[in-house]
């Protein structure tokens, strides 16, 4: 089966698709996208967020074959150059250790912010309870997320 | 396998008639496929039906569409229906609320679905409909085990009809933390004071979500009663233990059976303290 849908802004298509298949699968291994990570597969940890027009879903569980016609946003997209005030904003509070989860952090975080400017500490915690770190314990990422907000961002 | 994208409920009916599983937010199905748990010989996508996404009050009703998500319920059903809304915020994560469904949760028919508790607590009605035609259970008849529900093989939950609250509706849901659990016990409770009313459900402590039919009735005669200015103590107590009595507890990996019926009973206590004290229905 074929499908074609928008990502990071550009029309992309792919063909030979199983129905069952996912949308990170898509991401990952037809289109080169890297970015979303996959590891449980069951939507448990985050690492693979994007954005599907406009709204954070895990890609491991979206039939790829939904997203027909439809926009997605990954972690390389976020920043047309360089990187995006939030991933810069990680960089500076060390809220990047192994990396993995990373840009599943980032776009839940960019998620969060553009419905919600000016998180409190609590809305960062409800809003990232999807996205699983094993390494920093989280109190990095969560300053990252509030200096990203603020625009305290060097 | 095949990949259905019906664009209205007519076409999805014909298709669903030729034996497609349906598919909505995919966030109970994908799992099973992605670990070749299951493997439908089709599927049927349903999140391009308008007819499922919409909700509307009817015959004084509210009628639910099968694909309207948890992100929805929260944004849209907080005056009406906060019991549902409470127990929306506790499923998942963002990402989860996002894509999952009420449609999805009932088909999917686990004991310790979170939407099922407030639902059956107010007293909800599950819409099937096939080519056959149109029919509504109640939803006790709808859940016949875990995982296993009136649903036939050509049916799709078309949506769920639910009275709004007509006073407090609480939930609460216990788990090792304040996202992403499967409940280890929950209770949701809906009282309706002008017509001494009680709904009680309580979920992952049997086969199905259960209602806590005697404790019910014994609230409906403190109803009966009180002044409401009081809760009194010994009342509190006695509906704990009889919605712990109701549990049908089982011991499993999240919990044992008596710490199930112990933490129930504490659910119990504290919802209706909560419910009793909410003036928003005064
Ligand atoms: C990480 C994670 C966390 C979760 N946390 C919770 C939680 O806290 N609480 C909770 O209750 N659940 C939780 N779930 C389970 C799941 O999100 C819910 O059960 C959700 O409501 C399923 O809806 P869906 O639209 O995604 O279902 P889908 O996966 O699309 O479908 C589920 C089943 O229902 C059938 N189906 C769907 N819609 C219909 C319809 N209209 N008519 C007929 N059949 C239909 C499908 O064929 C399938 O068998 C979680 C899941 C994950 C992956």
């Amino acid at each position: 089966m074929r499908l074609e849908l928008r990502v990071n802004g550009e029309i992309r298509s792919a063909e030979g698709l199983w129905s069952g298949e996912s949308l990170l699968y898509v991401l990952r291994e037809r289109l080169g996208l890297m970015g979303a990570k996959n590891a449980c597969e069951q939507g448990e940890c985050g690492s693979c967020s994007v954005l599907l027009d406009g709204e954070l879903v895990c890609a491991c569980l979206v039939p790829a074959l939904q997203a027909q016609g439809r926009e997605v946003l990954t972690v390389e997209g976020l920043a047309p150059q360089g990187l995006h005030p939030i991933q810069e904003a990680f960089l500076a509070a060390g809220a990047v250790q192994c990396g993995f989860c990373t840009p599943g952090l980032v776009m839940a975080a960019y998620d969060l912010l553009r419905r919600h400017p000016r998180p409190s500490e609590a809305d960062v915690r409800e809003a990232l309870a999807g996205n699983l770190c094993r390494c920093t314990g989280y109190t990095k990422v969560v300053s990252a997320v509030l200096a990203a907000a603020e625009g305290a961002v060097p | 396998m095949e990949f259905w994208q019906p664009q209205s409920l007519t076409e999805a009916l014909e298709i669903r008639e030729q034996g497609a599983e349906p598919v909505a937010g995919g966030t109970d199905l994908m799992v099973d496929l992605n670990f070749d748990r299951r493997r439908p010989k089709a599927l049927l996508d349903l999140s391009q039906l308008p007819e499922l996404r919409e909700w509307d009050r009817v015959d004084g009703w509210l009628r639910l569409g099968a694909a309207l998500t948890y992100t929805r319920a929260i944004a849209e059903l907080g005056g009406l229906l906060p019991g549902l809304v409470l127990a929306s915020r506790t499923v998942g994560s963002p990402q989860i609320r996002n894509r999952g469904t009420l449609g999805g949760n009932l088909a999917t028919a686990s004991p310790a679905g979170d939407a099922l508790p407030p639902l059956m607590a107010a007293g909800a009605e599950v819409e099937l409909v096939s080519r056959r035609g149109t029919r509504r259970l109640p939803l006790p008849a709808f859940l016949l085990g875990p995982k296993r529900s009136a649903l036939a093989d050509d049916e799709l939950v078309a949506a769920v009809w639910v009275p709004p609250a007509r006073g407090p509706q609480q939930f609460a849901k216990v788990g090792p933390r304040n996202a992403m659990v499967i409940a280890v016990c929950s209770l949701a409770l809906d009282l309706d004071p002008e017509r001494r009313r009680v709904g009680c459900a309580i979920g992952s402590v049997g086969p199905t979500v259960l209602r806590a039919t005697e404790a019910e009735r014994f609230l409906e005669g403190t109803l009966e009663e009180s002044d409401w200015a009081a809760l009194p103590a010994a009342a509190q107590g006695r509906f704990g233990e009889l919605v712990a009595a109701a549990a049908r507890p089982i011991d499993d990996l999240r919990g044992s059976a008596a710490y199930r019926r112990h933490a129930l009973s504490v659910l119990a206590r504290r919802c209706l303290a909560w419910a009793w004290t909410d003036g928003s229905w005064a």
